[in-house]
């Protein structure tokens, strides 16, 4: 789940006016804040049947479709922005769902726990998988099958021909600029595809 | 309702002086703002909620009444009989006007109708009780395929389009279904050309036959297992090629012999022709999305995992189509269990869905001037 906080900072990645796919939107949260504070339009995307109606309610455009499928119902470059917020880490196709983004949108923009954050770090260490907040999850029971660093995104991103326009780190719902592979619980990227 | 005014028809043909039964529920506001349309389908009829004389529960009774998700406290709600139909409003069973038919009943001479002229037949109405924008207009299947009408023929006569269970088109398997339906139906020797009528007889071998292959595809493969399995109707084999034997026999023989009771010959023939008409992107090339270019309503579909007659990959055709036109549109795949007959039950997640539609609808309608 992502913070207030965390969503207001990424809103703010969003240019106003926007057409915005949000990819695994939950409530419609993100969506109903960009709609109201930035003007802009789209579709959410969710599986979960309480959170499609959660978005019906707050009047949220929502389609129920597994993204594991693919965004075969969206042409090339459909939408000024495709937002994949918290996503990532549940897709077994991670690097597929990547390059969809990048093809139905002319910016992405992903946010992702950060393994490589030093709390983790230190509990990898001491031998034990991390349980905090970013990654509140026993490894046993977590629903996040890909665990991956920021320093890992950078590298996917390039193998896969993206341009990062910007990328930062959140913690507490402060943004972290310095070291945020080493710094921040969650990742976030803003990337084009040249 | 009555109409003087012939009614044009896509075959070219009219339909004259006809009648349209319907009901409605609930209170029409001052600014005429809250209306709701109800689209039936196959078998259904203008009766949608509540008991009427004889105690019949409404088909969508689930969906449609006080405090349910169609509010009728909030809205009013329509209910209308389609013309071909055999529930009241004019169809084969009704004289034929034309003097050249001496009074005889329509039966086979009844024109053909399609999803088209219903629509436009519902507009009279809807024109007539003095509305001139429906809030919304809902219908499953055959009655999801009118809501989606409605927003191409009148696009500025709705606000909100809810349509479930449905399709852009039948495919070759789904005419394939109606055919045998058909044919068993006209091959009945008491069929008599569709004008069984005169005969004092009615084609109920036919019929019986045509609703359980009808019933068989409107349930899922599970649903039926579950229900069923290879239960035997009296615990042993009897060897026999022509008793019944299982319970599943049973059941559709029971179903092919009440529908065959009370539904018309020629309307089953007629409805599931307009079923296999309706194709709003032929008249486009072949493309959906320029079918729903000129559509200016929201939309909400849904559509059933276990639906394999009017499945979920049919409904996001819809879906996509109207994406491509950056038309509103929700749309919520439930993974309900029963198949096509899913979008008559009240699954919770389907139902939360449509209440929290409608709610929204109710709440701007407040606010339509």
């Amino acid at each position: 789940m992502t913070e207030r906080a965390d969503i207001e900072l990424i809103a703010k990645l969003v240019p106003p006016g926007s057409r915005v796919l949000d990819l695994g939107c939950g409530d419609g949260a993100l969506l109903d804040i960009l709609r109201r504070e930035r003007d802009c339009r789209g579709f959410g995307i969710e599986i979960d049947d309480a959170m499609v109606a959660a978005c019906v309610r707050r009047n949220v455009k929502v389609l129920q479709l597994n993204l594991e499928e693919g965004l075969a119902l969206f042409e090339d470059r459909s939408f000024d922005v495709v937002l994949q917020l918290e996503t990532l880490q549940h897709l077994r196709n991670t690097e597929r769902m990547l390059r969809e983004t990048a093809r139905v949108g002319r910016i992405g923009i992903v946010s992702f726990p950060n393994f490589a954050h030093w709390p983790n770090r230190v509990r990898v260490v001491s031998g034990r998988m991390p349980v905090t907040k970013a990654l509140p999850y026993e490894w046993y029971d977590t629903p996040n099958i890909r665990v991956g660093t920021h320093t890992d995104f950078e590298i996917l991103a390039r193998k896969n021909g993206l341009r990062i326009l910007d990328s930062f780190g959140l913690r507490n719902g402060q943004a972290v600029r310095r070291w945020p592979n080493l710094r921040a619980s969650v990742a976030v990227f803003k990337f084009e595809r040249p | 309702m009555t109409f003087s005014q012939p009614l044009p028809l896509k075959s070219g043909a009219a339909l004259r002086d006809y009648t349209l039964v319907y009901e409605t529920y609930g209170t029409l506001n001052a600014q005429r703002s809250n209306a709701v349309l109800v689209c039936h389908a196959l078998n259904a009829s203008h009766h949608v909620a509540g008991r009427d004389a004889e105690g019949n529960l409404g088909w969508w009774d689930n969906l449609i009444g006080p405090g349910k998700p169609l509010d009728t406290n909030r809205f009013f709600v329509i209910g209308v009989n389609n013309p071909g139909s055999c529930f009241g409003s004019t169809g084969p069973m009704h004289a034929n006007p034309d003097p050249a038919a001496g009074g005889e009943l329509y039966g086979a001479d009844f024109p053909v109708v399609t999803v088209e002229d219903w629509v436009d037949a519902q507009a009279r109405l809807v024109e007539a009780l003095g509305i001139t924008q429906l809030a919304a207009v809902i219908g499953g299947s055959l009655g999801g395929m009118q809501a989606l009408s409605w927003t191409l023929r009148h696009p500025d006569s709705v606000r909100h389009c809810i349509a479930v269970a449905t399709a852009p088109n039948l495919s070759a398997q789904n005419i394939a279904f109606n055919e045998v339906a058909r044919r068993a139906i006209v091959t009945d020797p008491d069929f008599h050309g569709g004008h069984f009528y005169r005969h004092g007889v009615i084609p109920k071998r036919g019929l019986r036959v045509a609703r359980m292959i009808g019933h068989i595809t409107y349930l899922s493969d599970d649903a039926m297992d579950a229900k069923f399995g290879r239960q035997l109707r009296n615990g042993a084999l009897a060897f026999s090629t022509q008793e019944i034997e299982f319970q599943i026999e049973s059941y559709l023989r029971h179903q092919g012999d009440k529908f065959s009771d009370y539904f018309d010959a020629n309307t089953y023939l007629l409805i599931t022709r307009a079923l296999d008409y309706f194709d709003p992107a032929a008249e486009h090339g072949g493309s959906l999305a320029r079918a729903f270019a000129g559509a200016k309503a929201k939309f909400l579909l849904a559509s059933f995992t276990t639906d394999w007659r009017f499945s979920p990959a049919r409904a996001r055709e819809i879906v996509k189509a109207l994406v491509d036109n950056e038309h509103d549109v929700s749309y919520a795949e439930i993974a309900a269990p029963h198949g096509h007959d899913a979008f008559l039950l009240d699954d919770p997640r389907y139902h939360a869905v449509m209440k929290a539609y409608f709610d929204n609808v109710a709440r701007e309608s407040e606010n339509v001037r």
